[in-house]
């Protein structure tokens, strides 16, 4: 299967910068290799989707980004990824700070078990934030990101756990924007969820990336077209096409990328 | 670049390869009822030929029942199966392949229509060759944007869409040669506007075989080549497909 060539970017001469540079990089846990050789530049401010079968590594991708591998003592990795020219895997590279640059949202809505308000919170407390205006303000800002203002403004301090689960999900995608990330990472952030609540989430994704750079892991295809602005497909740890959504689900050039979103035979 | 008939049957959903499979040959079908309605309609018009032309205008209604019923089927393959890529560019080029074949279907009727019109009207008027050569043309053309189709043929089809500009460039040349007999002769001018618009139709069809043939390369290419010119859809199929060997004739 021929890897994916490498280009400076899937789209030249547009005016977004690169917020995120892959460069060479191989990622194994112990003796079996999970990433190889990946080379991809996200775009600031577009969605940029992961798609691929699953074990080909995509969440792994996703969580290198912000070095939740590195939970793992068997996780080895080389090569090179930059945040705005800031190499995140140098020594010198604060992880917390890294992590609240890089935020993330997960398959499953995880809240904490409090209310709504202390749920958003979380990371401000953390951060040593202790003024209640800073506080409010902050909050109503990241749940109204989050187009869930409306819907819990006024029992801000329920559990979270009464929310529903499209709801919940909204939620946590509040408690990531509160904190003020640069790049939000979604790994398959609906698929627990509901026909409209999936179309909530999709909206979301869509008002956000005016102002975060987002990278979305997602088995859904058509959700991936709908979504995203540039969708890369990994097969087996390779990058083997990256390239602008619109043109790689209706003329992708790679036979495997036809395959895989035709829902062929992969050979 | 991946041609379609490779990867029919190759789906993980054998539903999916049946319906896909289903509508490209359905489309062939009508494209072989619509080629049959051409070539009978000129043949009615030149031997005057009126049970020839009826059988071939009733043939019309079988081509308009199977737009509706092959459309009808990309729509729910749509909506149900989400296609992507090749799949996608299938069924949209079938789709508006339909839509050409039946507009041909409607030509041809009209050519019976006059055909019968003239039959009726007494002896053969001026311009039966221009009729008999135009006709000759745009007949292949129909077969051989069928059997490019068929074969996912680019070759063939830029050939069809090259040939559609002999065809409008003889048609010229008959339309004012027509036009000079009917000042000549004012008495003819009413059978030889009979001439003029069956020569009208027969250009039509050859429009349609060219618009059939872009959908053909957007279905096989991705590209979409329509209101381009030939060189530019040359080079177009050209650059998409370098290691194809793909040789394209130089002389036009």
């Amino acid at each position: 299967m021929t890897p994916y060539q490498p280009r400076t970017l899937p789209d030249p001469g547009q005016a977004f910068p690169i917020k995120l540079s892959i460069r060479d990089f191989n990622l194994s846990f112990g003796q079996t290799p999970i990433l190889k050789s990946i080379d991809l530049d996200v775009i600031a401010n577009h969605v940029t989707a992961l798609i691929g079968p699953s074990g080909c590594g995509k969440s792994t991708l996703l969580r290198s980004l912000n070095r939740l591998n590195d939970l793992s003592t068997e996780c080895r990795v080389s090569g090179q990824i930059h945040l705005d020219n800031q190499d995140i895997y140098a020594p010198s590279m604060n992880i917390a700070d890294l992590r609240r640059r890089i935020g993330m949202v997960f398959q499953l809505p995880n809240p904490f078990p409090k209310s709504i308000y202390e749920n958003v919170a979380y990371g401000l407390r953390i951060q040593g934030i202790r003024s209640r205006r800073r506080l409010d303000t902050a909050i109503e800002h990241a749940l109204t990101r989050a187009a869930l203002w409306d819907e819990v403004k006024d029992r801000l301090n329920t559990n979270a756990y009464e929310l529903s689960g499209g709801q919940q999900q909204r939620l946590v995608i509040a408690r990531a924007l509160a904190v003020e990330p640069e790049v939000l990472l979604l790994d398959e952030p609906a698929s627990a969820l509901d026909p409209i609540s999936t179309l909530k989430i999709e909206e979301l994704i869509t008002e956000l990336k005016h102002n975060y750079t987002i990278i979305i892991v997602t088995h859904n295809m058509q959700q991936a077209a709908r979504v995203s602005d540039y969708t890369a497909y990994l097969h087996q740890g390779t990058l083997i096409e990256y390239g602008e959504t619109q043109q790689l689900f209706t003329n992708p050039r790679k036979r495997a990328t036809e395959n895989y979103i035709t829902g062929r035979f992969v050979e | 670049m991946f041609t379609s008939n490779e990867g029919f049957s190759r789906h993980i959903s054998q539903q999916f390869n049946h319906e896909l499979e289903k509508i490209r040959t359905e489309l062939l079908a009508m494209g072989g009822i619509v080629e049959r309605q051409v070539s009978d309609a000129i043949e009615a018009l030149i031997n005057n030929n009126l049970d020839m032309a009826e059988e071939s205008r009733r043939m019309d209604k079988q081509t308009n029942q199977m737009e509706l019923s092959i459309d009808d089927q990309c729509t729910k393959m749509i909506a149900t199966r989400q296609p992507t890529a090749s799949d996608l560019r299938l069924i949209v080029s079938i789709s508006r392949s339909v839509t050409d074949l039946e507009r041909m279907g409607d030509e041809a009727s009209r050519i019976c229509k006059h055909a019968i019109e003239i039959a009726q009207s007494g002896p053969s008027p001026k311009g039966y060759q221009e009729v008999r050569h135009i006709g000759k043309l745009v007949s292949s053309m129909v077969k051989d944007v069928l059997t490019a189709f068929a074969r996912s043929d680019l070759e063939l089809a830029y050939n069809v869409a090259k040939q559609d500009s002999n065809v409008n460039m003889e048609y010229r040349t008959a339309m004012r040669s027509l036009a000079t007999y009917m000042m000549e002769d004012p008495r003819s001018i009413s059978a030889i506007l009979n001439v003029m618009w069956v020569l009208r139709s027969l250009e039509r069809i050859g429009d349609h075989a060219r618009n059939l043939s872009e959908h053909l390369i957007y279905q096989v290419s991705g590209m979409d080549v329509r209101h381009q010119s030939l060189i530019s859809i040359k080079r177009s199929l050209r650059n998409e497909s370098p290691d194809d060997e793909m040789e394209l004739n130089e002389d036009n």
